[in-house]
């Protein structure tokens, strides 16, 4: 089957889909996107989550097409993400700054946005999300194979709840496995991304 | 280099910024971030076919006949292949002992063996067709225990084995025997006040690493193979590898894929061959990737172990004897298994004094899966049985748990029970003081908020199984003793080729190792010696590959102490000839040349007094300085095989914990409310990192405390929960605050001093976790996992 949906921005298409293909093969294996990570394939460790039409979902347990005409933003896309909603009311004009801002990115919104280029391989000068900046300088970064479905999660919290305490951190990223870092520098990075957010850094 | 005994000064580092003691950030950081890091399970190629294993659904059976018909002739198949179809002789690898076949030969050994590969179009028809393959087992009866093992009408796991271990074990069923005997123990046993016995039971923990066993193998045209691989040692692989395939080494081209973690589950290999096989049997490039439940069966686990131990002390507090016997379940085939015993029974007594000494462990041939190497390996189980024996022995004496451990702690100077003096600073007393002075956790945190329980604090969390009624806290302390580097005798040796050159006007430092950077930092480290050492900023550091020599495994604590060491050399080699270059250049503009001692810093050459001599640029213009060098630690010698006495470890690490816990005794639910760690790593090259790594091996020892074990039916020897739906690893709810205290004594005999520290922090956390919840409940708790009907009687 065809199946044609918008992925980060850009509108997708992927042919020759078997029906039991899940989202995040076709976006891992058919579009070259495979910044979401297939550790578990069964919905229980959060690597590859991704944000449909807003809702943080395990893109593993997502069958192909049941994406038809929605949205998705992976990992790949997080940083302009982040920007686009910073720029069309976000945090960085401080009306995520409430915890009342609870609907995530409303749907139009989203539709509006899209990804741009960045500039080199080695990834200096990539322009990176607060979170993904706060994942690097905390050091919740070890061999990272959690990090992409954490980052999406933790940006969806932060966009929901901007100034979360430890035990509303915890909840939401309960769904996301890491096997290094015993999650105290992953705590210290979205702690970081909130507090940067806060003070509109 | 510090000074033995003396602090290494955390923040001094270098002179040249983002050298050694900073915590500069990961070269990876922002391509893990952006999803752009190519991971093994990345790897794509145009063309590709995808790679599926067979997998034997019994543990112990003849084959009668594999019929591969069907599955061949199913559209989108290329290739299926069995052993009959190997191209060599050479047919089965191992690491230590070559003992497990590429393809089941006649027999199968365990469940989940590799029996049949498959190579098809999409990963779908290489998973239907695999399951297409008629295989007919005839079941044999299975080993599973001791008993099984050693019954004089045992199968024999392996026949007519010719390893060289054949000749000291008991039994052909028993891999490798270690004693280790000190002193006289039945003389000492008469000194004894108390004497306290334990039977210990450690369950089967998997490294569960999020990255799956995966990779992509190119065949070239020159009849080699590209293979693209996540693994812990390229080397290695390549040496187990290449005569499979009947190629030599230099024509299977390995290169390092990122890797998704490891914690000794890929020293072993897992798909590396079957993909290679498959690439060079259908000419196009074979990706293999596993799902979680086939990683459950793809590579080996922490030992299982059954421990007796029997200690006694006199009436003042002071260890007499020591008697133990450890028993670890090696499964189907040997992997690490030797090396295990050889930890669990030399560091089996633990960081104490003790004079007299009888210790036996051995590992066992059965039919459970095959058990290898993870994080602490051998001196994990062993810590689980002394840390509770310590605090038996003080509850008999009436003592405080900790100052009893503080009393018999070890220190330098110590013999330990394999006659090795420990030359190095063992801070055990000071550690366990440390630990137990850091500020406890408020009582009741659920309340932390105001009038209603916040259940996320609560044992059951958001199962709302309790607002406190029922909730005990217990606090534990253990403390634990790990070797660094690879032991007995083996030549433990690292390679590394540093290049220095001018590149776009400024002074560049390549740094090129087989390194296997899974996730510790070694690259990061490697950039600081870099700068460190030749007083650049930049560092490029080159991918790992087979196109320059070994660096050992990324295992056992030893990268940073010795491929670290490689690099520093290397530096140290490439700056001589860089100086060299200098003299010859500049040496009659100014008399310090040849006199002063002279250091690269900031880019420049300066003398020790600071006065800048020449500039890099200059002294290099377009010359280009590079050196490959290997180096070695020191030597170290093997265990006597009767008494185990030897100099057998280059390095000890030491950890102490303290776990609070607080447990709702009717449910038997536990919640771990902090675990506090102080740990002496010689020097921290990047203290970040040492955090990291501290907290990351604490939490897989609390793991292994509360909810981690792979559980095997004992009457078919099949795993029952090969999911991380029923395998349970902590996640962010069941995991604490993990404050540390890092203490830095160097040890005069490592590179900058440094101390070897990935592995300690997991071998005290589970017994420190285990005390707290024993001081919780009064239970007696000789197993872990502890799960909730341990603790509500209806287990």
């Amino acid at each position: 089957m065809r199946v044609t949906f918008t992925v980060n921005g850009r509108p997708q298409e992927a042919d020759d889909v078997w029906e039991g293909e899940s989202l995040l093969y076709v976006l891992r294996e058919r579009l070259g996107l495979p910044g979401s990570k297939n550790a578990c394939e069964q919905g229980e460790c959060g690597s590859c989550t991704v944000r449909l039409d807003g809702v943080p979902v395990c893109a593993c347990l997502v069958a192909a097409g049941q994406v038809e005409g929605r949205d998705v933003v992976t990992v790949e896309g997080l940083a302009d993400f982040a920007k686009q909603r910073a720029e069309h009311g976000g945090c960085a004009s401080g009306a995520c700054g409430t915890a009342d801002a609870a609907e995530g990115t409303p749907l139009d919104e989203a539709r509006r946005w899209a990804a741009r280029g960045t500039d080199s391989q080695a990834g200096e000068g990539t322009e990176l999300s607060p979170i993904q900046q706060a994942f690097i300088d905390a050091g919740a970064v070890q061999c990272g194979f959690c990090t992409p479905g954490l980052l999406v999660a933790a940006d969806e919290m932060l966009e929901r709840h901007p100034n979360p305490t430890d035990a509303d951190i915890r909840e939401a990223l309960s769904g996301n496995l890491c096997r290094c870092t015993g999650y105290e520098k992953i705590m210290d990075a979205v702690r970081l991304a909130a507090a940067r957010q806060s003070e509109g850094v | 280099m510090g000074t033995t005994g003396l602090p290494t000064n955390i923040t001094q580092g270098s002179r040249t910024k983002g050298g050694i003691g900073e915590s500069t950030l990961r070269p990876d950081g922002t391509l893990k971030v952006t999803g752009e890091f190519a991971y093994s399970s990345d790897m794509w190629h145009e063309d590709m076919l995808w790679g599926q294993i067979l997998r034997s659904t019994v543990a112990h059976a003849e084959i009668v006949s594999i019929d591969t018909g069907e599955a061949l002739a199913t559209p989108g198949v290329y290739a299926v292949m069995t052993y009959d179809d190997l191209p060599t002789d050479v047919r089965n690898y191992g690491l230590e002992i070559q003992d497990t076949p590429v393809l089941a030969h006649g027999k199968v050994r365990h469940h989940g063996e590799p029996v049949a590969i498959v190579a098809a179009d999409h990963p779908e028809t290489a998973r239907r067709a695999a399951a297409k393959i008629k295989v007919e087992y005839r079941e044999l009866p299975v080993i599973t225990d001791e008993a099984s093992a050693t019954a004089p009408d045992a199968i024999l796991v392996h026949q007519n084995r010719t390893d060289h271990h054949i000749g000291h074990v008991p039994h052909p069923n028993i891999v490798h025997r270690q004693p280790i005997v000190r002193g006289d123990v039945a003389k000492a046993r008469e000194r004894a006040d108390v004497i306290v016995e334990g039977e210990y039971v450690f369950g089967m923990q998997d490294q569960a690493f999020l990255g799956p066993e995966s990779g992509l193998a190119v065949p070239a045209e020159d009849g080699g193979v590209d293979l693209y691989i996540a693994t812990q040692w390229l080397h290695s692989d390549l040496r187990q590898i290449a005569p499979v395939l009947g190629l030599p080494e230099d024509k299977v081209r390995m290169t390092l894929a990122g890797v998704g973690g490891a914690f000794g589950g890929r020293e072993d290999l897992s798909m590396q061959i079957h993909a290679c096989l498959l690439a060079l049997r259908t000419g196009k490039p074979v990706k293999i990737v596993y799902n979680r439940f086939e990683s459950f069966f793809g590579h080996v686990h922490r030992h299982p172990a059954k421990l007796h131990y029997e200690h006694g002390a006199t009436k003042d507090g002071r260890l007499t004897h020591l008697k133990a016997r450890i028993v670890l379940d090696g499964g189907a085939y040997a992997s690490a298994s030797p090396a295990v015993v050889g930890n669990a029974s030399s560091l089996g007594a633990g960081p104490y004094v003790i004079e007299d000494v009888d210790i036996e462990a051995i590992a066992l041939y059965t039919n459970n899966p095959p058990c290898g190497a993870m994080r602490g390996f051998g001196a994990v189980q062993a810590c689980f049985a002394y840390e509770a024996q310590m605090d038996k022995l003080a509850a008999k004496l009436g003592m405080d748990p900790v100052e009893f451990r503080r009393l018999n702690a070890m220190s330098q100077g110590t013999a330990l029970p394999t006659g090795q003096v420990v030359d190095s600073p063992a801070p055990v007393a000071e550690l366990l003081r440390r630990v137990k002075a850091m500020p406890m956790p408020p009582e009741q945190q659920w309340r932390a908020a105001g009038e209603a329980a916040d259940v996320r604090e609560l044992p059951g969390g958001l199962s709302n199984t309790t607002h406190g009624e029922g909730v005990v806290r217990g606090v534990g302390y253990a403390v634990g003793i790990k070797n660094v580097g690879f032991s007995e005798g083996f030549d433990d040796y690292s390679t590394a080729r540093v290049r220095m050159e001018v590149v776009g006007g400024e002074p560049v430092a390549t740094v090129h190792t087989a390194m296997a950077e899974v996730g510790q930092g070694g690259i990061t480290v490697h950039a600081q010696i870099a700068r460190t050492e030749l007083g650049v900023t930049r560092v490029t550091i080159n991918p790992a590959d087979t196109q320059v020599g070994s660096a050992g495994s990324t295992s056992a604590s030893r990268q940073t102490y010795v491929t670290g060491g490689a690099v520093r050399n290397a530096c140290e080699l490439v700056r001589e000839r860089v100086l060299e270059l200098g003299r010859r250049k500049f040496g009659t503009y100014h008399p310090a040349w040849a006199t002063a001692e002279l250091l690269l810093e900031g880019g420049k050459v300066v003398t020790d007094a600071g006065e800048v001599l020449a500039d890099l640029v200059d002294v290099l213009g377009d010359e280009a300085v590079e050196i490959e060098e290997q180096w070695r630690h020191r030597p170290t010698e093997p265990f006597d095989p009767r008494t185990g006495q030897g100099f057998g470890h280059v390095q000890y690490s030491f950890a102490a914990h303290r776990a609070v816990v607080e447990v709702d005794t009717e449910l038997g639910m536990v919640k771990v409310v902090e675990l506090a760690c102080a740990q002496d790593v010689g020097k921290a090259l990047n203290p970040l990192s040492v955090l990291g790594q501290i907290q990351g091996g604490t939490t897989q020892g609390l793991g292994i405390a509360v909810m981690e074990e792979i559980i095997v039916d004992p009457k078919t020897a099949k795993v029952r929960n090969p999911s991380f739906t029923d395998y349970l690893i902590p996640t962010i709810l069941d995991t604490p605050t993990i404050p540390v205290d890092v203490l830095e004594l160097a040890d005069d005999h490592a590179p900058y001093g440094l101390r070897g520290i990935g592995e300690a922090p997991t071998l005290s956390s589970t017994p420190a976790v285990l005390a707290a919840i024993r001081a919780a409940t009064g239970l007696e708790l000789n197993r872990t996992p502890v799960r909730p009907e341990h603790l509500t009687g209806t287990a």
